[in-house]
C-alpha cells in the first residue's frame, strides 16, 4: 500500500577488524593461501539493527529516538535502500525520499540555479518536476540573489537553506528524515518545522529521526525508541520519551556515582567521579528548593597532570530542551595545570530558578580548544528541584508553568510596585549586597 | 528486471551527472572547452612524428596522420572515460553513503559525457579527412554498429573497475598501467601487419582491435570492411557489458558498508 512501511525482522551487522582483506594483495593472497579454508583470528560481527519489526501505516509522522550507535541512522539507511539487510525484510509502498544529509551532491563549482536541477535529479526529481518547482524552490530557499553564483560562494547556511529548499518540495510517499534540523540557525530550523508540520497535511508517511525531543514531540504523534539495535519501545510520543528521559536520566535521584556511566566518552585523562549538590554551608542535599542557593560540585580525577582544561556541563530538561551550558571556558577562566590525583570543582548558584522537574547534567572536559575530550558524560546526573514558594504568594508552580523565572516584579501605571513581591526574594538572591 | 525499471525511473540523473562532469571538467582551465581538441590533435602530432617520420611506420594507402588519429579516436574515449568512470563511485562517496539512486548511473554519466569529446574529435576527423582528400562512400553506415561496440566495452569495463575501486583503491594505481599496456597492445598507432601472421587470430579476443579496424574501414574506402571481425568484436563487448552489469549489480549492495 502506497506510503506504509513494513519492516520483519530487519538485522544488519557489520564486521570490524579480524581478517577481512581490505586491499587487492591482501585479497589475491587470501585465494592463493586458501585462507579462506583455514581458521583465522575470528572476525568481530557487530549488529548494528537485531531484530527490528514494526508497521506504519499511510500517513503517519513517527518519531525515531535513541543514543548515538543505537541504530537508529542504520533503520535510516535500510528503509531508504543506500544499504541492506544482512537478513529480514522492508517492505516500503512507494517513493522514499531520504534526507539524510542536506545537499548531497552539491557541486561547488555549479550555481545555485544549476545545483536545484542536479540535487532533485539525485533525490529522484525529473527535469519537468524541477522546472516545475523551481520558483517555489528558489523562493523556499532565500538565497534568489545568488541563484547564478557558483555555491562555493554561499556560506555554509545559504547551502543549507538551498539544500532542504530542493527536498522539501519533493513529493514521495514516504519521507525520512535525520538530523537535518541539528545545522542551521533558529529562524531557519523554525522554518523547517513549519514545513514538516506541513506534511501532516499533505497525508505523507514520515520518519523523523532528531535528538531534538521537542522537535520530535511538536511533530509526531508516535516514536519509536531504538536501544542497542533493538526496539525498545513504541508508542505514543509522549510516553516514549518520557520513559527515554527517565532511561538517561538513570532513575536513581541525587546518588550521581559516575565510576561506570554508559554514556561516556573521552580519553580518559580526566574523569568525573560524581557530582553533589551542596547548601552553601556544605551539607550535601538531595533535592533543591527552587530559588535556593545552590553549590554544584563536580568531582574528577586527573589520570596525568593536564594543562589549561575546561570544565562544565549543560543543564538539560527531562524532554530533552537545553537549559544552559556553562563551563571554566565560558567564564574565561584559566586552570594553569590540574594536577594528578582527585579534586573537586564548585559551581556556586546565588539563585536556582529553575521550575521544579527533574534536570539532567551531561558533563565534560576537554582541553582549552575543545579539541581534545578528556570525558564526556551524556546526561548521567540528575537534579532535582522541588516547589517552593518561588512568587511568596503562597501558590506553587511546576514544570507546565516552563522552565525558569526570573526575579521579578509586577507594576501597573507606574504606581507603587504590588505588594512585597520579589522585592525581597530578589535582594535574597544578590550575591554582594550594594 | 526491476532494477532495469528503475535505472529508467532514474534516466534523466546519468544525464545530470554527464552534464556536470562536463561543466565541471574544464572549469578554472585557460583554454576551457579547447582542449578536447587540443588533447587528440597533440597526440596525433606527437605519433606522426615519432611513428610516421622517425620510426617509418607504413599505413599503407592512407596517409599516417589520418590513419592514427582515426585509431586514437575511439581509443582515447575509451581510456578517457576508463580513467573517470573507474573513480566516480568513489569520488562519489557522500552520494553513495547518504542518497539511494541506481549506482550504475554513476560509471554510465562518464559513458555519457565521454561522447560530447567523442563528438568534438570527430569534427577535427572530418576536417583532417577533406584536407587529404580521403574517398568515403556507403560503408559509413556500419558507424553506429563500431560505436555500440565501443559503447558497450566501455560501460561494461567501467563497471568492474568502479566497483572494484570501491572496495581496492588499487584499481586507481594499476589502471593507467592497464590501459597503456591495453593500446600498445592494440594495432592504433601501427598497422596489424606489424603484427606476426600467427599470433594475429589472438586479437580477435581485443575487442578494441576489432573498434579501431571497423572504424577504419567504414571511413575509408581503400581499406576492406572485415565483417567476421566486427561481429567478434561486438560480441565480446556485449559479452564484456553483460559481466561487468551482473558484477556491478552483485557488489552494489555493499557500496555503502565498504566504501
Amino acid at each position: 500500500m502506497s506510503g506504509s512501511i513494513t519492516v520483519e525482522n530487519l538485522s544488519k551487522s557489520y564486521r570490524i577488524g579480524g581478517a577481512r582483506a581490505t586491499t587487492l594483495r591482501e585479497s589475491l593472497m587470501d585465494a592463493i593461501t586458501f585462507a579462506r579454508f583455514r581458521d583465522q583470528t575470528p572476525e568481530e560481527t557487530i549488529w548494528a539493527l537485531r531484530d527490528v519489526s514494526f508497521a506504519i501505516e499511510p500517513g503517519e509522522i513517527v518519531g525515531i529516538i535513541g543514543r548515538n550507535g543505537a541504530g537508529k541512522s542504520t533503520l535510516l539507511k535500510l528503509l531508504s535502500k543506500i544499504t541492506y539487510p544482512t537478513s529480514g525484510e522492508v517492505k516500503v509502498g512507494g517513493r522514499v525520499a531520504a534526507m539524510l544529509e542536506v545537499g548531497t551532491g552539491f557541486h561547488p563549482e555549479l550555481t545555485g540555479l544549476e545545483n536545484i536541477y542536479l540535487n532533485g535529479s539525485i533525490l529522484g526529481m525529473s527535469k519537468r518536476e524541477v522546472d516545475r518547482k523551481l520558483d517555489a524552490i528558489i523562493e523556499f530557499s532565500g538565497v534568489e540573489k545568488f541563484i547564478d553564483t557558483p555555491i562555493k560562494r554561499y556560506s555554509s547556511g545559504m547551502r543549507l537553506r538551498l539544500g532542504f529548499a530542493v527536498a522539501a518540495h519533493l513529493d514521495s510517499d514516504i519521507l525520512v528524515v535525520d538530523e537535518v534540523l541539528a545545522v542551521g540557525d533558529a529562524a531557519f530550523q523554525k522554518k523547517c518545522l513549519a514545513t514538516m508540520g506541513d506534511l501532516r497535511s499533505h497525508a505523507r508517511t514520515v520518519l523523523f529521526v532528531s535528538h531534538n525531543l521537542a522537535a520530535v514531540e511538536n511533530l509526531c504523534r508516535r516514536c519509536i525508541w531504538i536501544d542497542g539495535g533493538q526496539v525498545r519501545m513504541d508508542g505514543a510520543t509522549h510516553d516514549v520519551i518520557k520513559a527515554y528521559m527517565d532511561f538517561m536520566v538513570g532513575g536513581a535521584l541525587a546518588d550521581v556515582d559516575l565510576e561506570n556511566p554508559e554514556n561516556r566518552r573521552g580519553n580518559g585523562k580526566i574523569q568525573f567521579r560524581s557530582v553533589s549538590f551542596l547548601s552553601p554551608d556544605g551539607v550535601a542535599q538531595r533535592v533543591i528548593r527552587a530559588g535556593d542557593p545552590v553549590v554544584i560540585r563536580l568531582h574528577y580525577e586527573a589520570r596525568e597532570p593536564v594543562s589549561h582544561p575546561s570544565l562544565g556541563f549543560r543543564m538539560y530538561t527531562d524532554m530533552g530542551t537545553l537549559v544552559t551550558e556553562t563551563s571554566t571556558w565560558h567564564h574565561g577562566i584559566n586552570i594553569p595545570l590540574l594536577e594528578l590525583g582527585e579534586g573537586y570543582l564548585d559551581l556556586e548558584i546565588d539563585c536556582l530558578n529553575l521550575m521544579p522537574a527533574k534536570y539532567a547534567l551531561s558533563l565534560w572536559a576537554t582541553d582549552d580548544s575543545g579539541a581534545v575530550v578528556y570525558d564526556s558524560v551524556e546526561c548521567g546526573v540528575t537534579l532535582e528541584v522541588e516547589m517552593a514558594n518561588i512568587y511568596q504568594s503562597g501558590k506553587e508552580f511546576d514544570s507546565r508553568c516552563g522552565i525558569v523565572f526570573f526575579p521579578q516584579r509586577w507594576n501597573l501605571s507606574g504606581t507603587q510596585p504590588f505588594g512585597r513581591n520579589l522585592q525581597r526574594d530578589a535582594s535574597e538572591c544578590e550575591p554582594l549586597p550594594r | 528486471m526491476e532494477c532495469i525499471a528503475e535505472l529508467w525511473r532514474f534516466r534523466e540523473l546519468s544525464y545530470f551527472f554527464a552534464w556536470r562532469d562536463i561543466k565541471v571538467r574544464y572549469r578554472q582551465a585557460a583554454f576551457g572547452a579547447a582542449w578536447a581538441v587540443i588533447q587528440p590533435l597533440l597526440n596525433m602530432i606527437i605519433f606522426s612524428l615519432l611513428f610516421g617520420r622517425v620510426a617509418r611506420i607504413n599505413s599503407g594507402d592512407i596517409p599516417y596522420p589520418l590513419f592514427v588519429f582515426s585509431g586514437l579516436l575511439p581509443w582515447t574515449y575509451i581510456s578517457g572515460v576508463l580513467g573517470f568512470a573507474s573513480l566516480s563511485l568513489v569520488s562519489n562517496e557522500p552520494l553513495l553513503t547518504k542518497v539511494y539512486f541506481p549506482r550504475a548511473l554513476l560509471p554510465m554519466g562518464s559513458v555519457l559525457a565521454g561522447l560530447l569529446d567523442f563528438l568534438i574529435s570527430s569534427v577535427l576527423l572530418i576536417g583532417l579527412m577533406l584536407y587529404y582528400h580521403v574517398r568515403t562512400g556507403w560503408a559509413l553506415l556500419f558507424i553506429p554498429v563500431v560505436m555500440l561496440a565501443m559503447v558497450l566495452l566501455t560501460t561494461g569495463v567501467s563497471m568492474i573497475t568502479s566497483a572494484l575501486c570501491v572496495k581496492y583503491r588499487d584499481v586507481r594505481y594499476a589502471l593507467p598501467f592497464f590501459i597503456q599496456v591495453w593500446m600498445f597492445a592494440t594495432p592504433i598507432v601501427y598497422p596489424v601487419t606489424v603484427i606476426p601472421a600467427r599470433l594475429r587470430p589472438l586479437l580477435v579476443l581485443n575487442p578494441c582491435w576489432g573498434i579501431v579496424d571497423s572504424l577504419r574501414a567504414s571511413l575509408f574506402q581503400e581499406m576492406p570492411i572485415d565483417f567476421r571481425l566486427m561481429g567478434a568484436s561486438l560480441a565480446v563487448s556485449l559479452t564484456v557489458f553483460l559481466i561487468g552489469a551482473f558484477y556491478f549489480r552483485k557488489a552494489e549492495k555493499n557500496f555503502a558498508d565498504v566504501i
